[in-house]
């Protein structure tokens, strides 16, 4: 489904942030990526949409390439769903109407059918009441559910994940990881940006660790944590796990 | 068109411009940004002093000023300055004060409310902390004001002090209303006496033009400057 | 102080037959509010063009606003209109040149476009400031959600920037209003204009100016006023805007 191969990235010649990271997501998969802070996984899972430009390698998202100037991007990112670290609700509009903005706009629903759309996945995500009020009316876990939604309003065929949980208080970050574990379990292709190693244990199928600009481990679930063959993933893990 | 472009005409004009010319304009400028700063501070004090009447009477002042156009405020003060100096001298007739002092009076009352909001700004830019420490040493409200408050605040926003002086630069041209030989006042006398409307006009938007962007780039160093030393 | 005050004198006919001094006065509060308001407009829409142009990617764009907005800022506002006025139509081709002078209302069309355009530089930065203080990722998400960037302007960045901004955007209207004034000097007759010339006729200089004055002010309170409402009636509920 996703397919990351030899991909640098630089801001100057001295300055690489990736290199030469190759790596997949299968249909149906679910991979975790750790690391660091400042090891590069952000800018890579923003790569993958083209959120953020590469200057080598390739990516294709279900056989269209990324970096093709000829792909119809916005058409392409309509179709991959994303999650940030601080939500990006759209302060402006009612949670129901950040729902329906792209449905609309982008994918030219009518507005009682993006609506009715919206409706279901804020009850999936247990949000429905909230459906008229302001992002800022709701705490930081509720926001990050909508965000969640929102993607999900858009039939995505695969899920990017930001480090959904960094920026939440500790009491809310369950809620969240809730609604991702549930649509793992359903079968989406995720790829996630995160700390929380429960989270991978529960529904990992893989597991990538990277550490300056590289992937250092890209192992199936059970080796990642029964023995990581590297030392850095190994001191990562024992750091993190260790609380 | 501009095939008949006499720049002869600018070049005999080029004394006249700018001993006369340009000479009052930087004058006023210079001397109306130093009195509208000092009086500016004055009305920020004021304002930030917690004295419920003296800070009321500063910002109804601010906020008068800032409604009225300048041109209207030039007129104002042309007419008025006369009967204030007869007041205050007791002379049995109005004082002709000159075209000079009148619209440095003018500019002065003018700036002084846009100079005081930057430095309201400024003296609330400077955290809490300060003022305290200073009373802590012992110091007294004036000594705080004078060596640690308004030291910084003039410092942190002397960009933003330079970019109104730019602009009290540019508002000086409106001197014209009361036919006064600032620089463009002198252009422009050049340019009816000599028929060379075109001529005179597109030089003296260069040089206003030269001079502010000159100023503004400086302004911009400064800026980077004073962001580093932060 | 011995002037002869004589507040009767509002009430008298002007010279020009066109009704009392009072008429005269309040002709040129018409026609200051009517330039103010067409300046206004002119001002808001290219100073948007111009500001959105210096946020964008392009370096051609942020050139482009960047010489623009240096252009109508550095030149007295008054040398400006004399620019319009005297010096455009003679540097024209000598067709254009003519129909410019024979355009009735010459005064007010220049004074209306000069103090917009002048206005515009000042909109343009206004609104560059505004849309920089949003956080970047919202412009991530719109674009990650298959907005267009002409899509994420409209429904996402422009709408959360003009209510940010609106605070100062109401000084700069008051600005553009103050600043029909200086089009007395091509012989526009707003207010300031009537007021000069009711001083003329009449040598009742403080009257006239006490009343251009008074109606300076209670534009001014209308103004803030009705920026105070329209402040209210776009905020968001729970979001805190202003710094």
């Amino acid at each position: 489904m996703i397919e990351i191969s030899h991909v640098d990235k630089w801001y100057s010649p001295t300055f690489q942030v990736l290199t030469d990271c190759t790596t997949s997501v299968a249909k149906g998969e679910v991979v975790v990526v750790c690391g660091p802070s400042g090891s590069g996984k952000s800018t890579l899972i923003k790569c993958v949409n083209a959120l953020e430009p590469f200057q080598k390698g390739d990516i294709s998202i279900d056989g269209i390439k990324v970096n093709d100037p000829k792909t119809d991007l916005p058409k392409l990112r309509s179709r991959v769903g994303m999650v940030f670290q601080h939500f990006e609700l759209f302060p402006h509009l009612k949670i129901i109407d950040n729902l329906c903005l792209a449905q609309e706009k982008v994918l030219g629903r009518a507005h009682d059918k993006a609506v009715t759309k919206g409706m279901q996945l804020l009850e999936r995500v247990g949000l429905k009441e909230h459906a008229q009020k302001f992002p800022a009316q709701l705490s930081g876990g509720q926001q990050q559910r909508v965000a969640i939604a929102r993607a999900l309003a858009m039939d995505p065929i695969a899920m990017l994940f930001d480090e959904p949980t960094s920026a939440l208080d500790p009491e809310m970050i369950s809620e969240v990881l809730d609604v991702m574990v549930d649509l793992a379990r359903e079968g989406m292709t995720m790829m996630v940006v995160t700390h929380e190693m429960g989270f991978a244990r529960k529904v990992a199928n893989r597991v990538i660790f990277m550490d300056r600009g590289e992937i250092v481990e890209d192992a199936a679930k059970d080796d990642f944590f029964g023995k990581p063959r590297s030392d850095r993933a190994q001191k990562f893990l024992s750091k993190i796990l260790s609380h | 068109m501009l095939g008949s472009f006499d720049f002869d005409v600018i070049r005999r004009a080029l004394p006249y411009l700018f001993y006369e010319g340009m000479t009052f304009t930087l004058t006023l400028t210079a001397l109306a940004a130093l009195g509208g700063l000092v009086f500016g501070t004055a009305l920020a004090l004021m304002r930030l002093s917690g004295l419920k009447l003296l800070g009321r009477i500063a910002g109804l002042y601010v906020d008068f000023m800032r409604s009225l156009p300048l041109v209207l405020v030039i007129f104002w003060f042309y007419f008025l300055v006369p009967y204030i100096g007869q007041w205050l001298t007791g002379a049995s007739r109005p004082i002709s004060v000159g075209a000079f002092a009148s619209s440095l009076i003018t500019f002065i009352m003018f700036e002084a409310a846009y100079f005081s909001e930057i430095m309201r700004a400024g003296i609330q830019s400077i955290s809490r902390g300060q003022p305290a420490a200073a009373s802590a040493l012992g110091l007294t409200y004036a000594q705080t004001m004078r060596y640690v408050v308004l030291p910084q605040a003039f410092r942190n926003m002397l960009p933003v002090l330079i970019t109104q002086t730019i602009v009290l630069f540019q508002d000086t041209s409106l001197v014209y209303v009361l036919s006064i030989t600032d620089f463009l006042g002198a252009a422009s006398k050049v340019a009816q006496r000599d028929g060379r409307l075109v001529e005179m006009y597109l030089f003296a938007a260069v040089v206003y033009f030269t001079i502010s962007c000159i100023a503004s780039f400086g302004v911009r160093r400064l800026q980077a400057r004073i962001a580093i030393i932060r | 102080m011995n002037y002869n005050w004589n507040w009767g004198i509002f009430f008298q006919p002007n010279p020009m037959g066109t009704g009392t001094y009072l008429d005269m006065l309040l002709a040129g509060l018409a026609l200051t509010l009517k330039t103010a308001a067409l300046a206004w407009v002119i001002a808001l829409i290219t100073g948007s063009i111009v500001g959105v142009m210096r946020t964008l990617p392009s370096k051609g764009a942020y050139w482009f606003g960047f010489a623009y907005v240096e252009f109508f800022r550095n030149m007295p506002l008054l040398v400006q209109l004399f620019l319009w006025f005297f010096v455009l139509p003679e540097i024209l081709p000598k067709a254009a040149g003519l129909w410019l002078k024979q355009l009735p209302n010459a005064p007010f069309w220049t004074a209306a476009i000069g103090v917009g355009l002048f206005m515009s530089a000042r909109v343009a930065v206004q609104l560059q400031a505004g849309i920089g203080s949003l956080p970047r990722g919202q412009k991530m998400a719109a674009t990650a959600l298959g907005l267009t960037t002409v899509q994420g302007y409209r429904y996402v960045l422009l709408p959360m920037a003009f209510r940010i901004i609106l605070p100062p955007l109401t000084s700069e209207f008051l600005n553009t209003i103050k600043n029909t004034a200086v089009a007395i000097t091509i012989g526009l007759l707003e207010l300031t204009g009537q007021a000069r010339s009711m001083q003329e006729f009449s040598f009742q200089v403080f009257e006239a100016f006490t009343a251009a004055t008074i109606l300076y002010l209670l534009v001014n309170a209308v103004v803030v006023t009705a920026m105070r409402f329209l402040e209210r009636w776009v905020a968001i509920p729970g979001y805190i805007t202003g710094k």
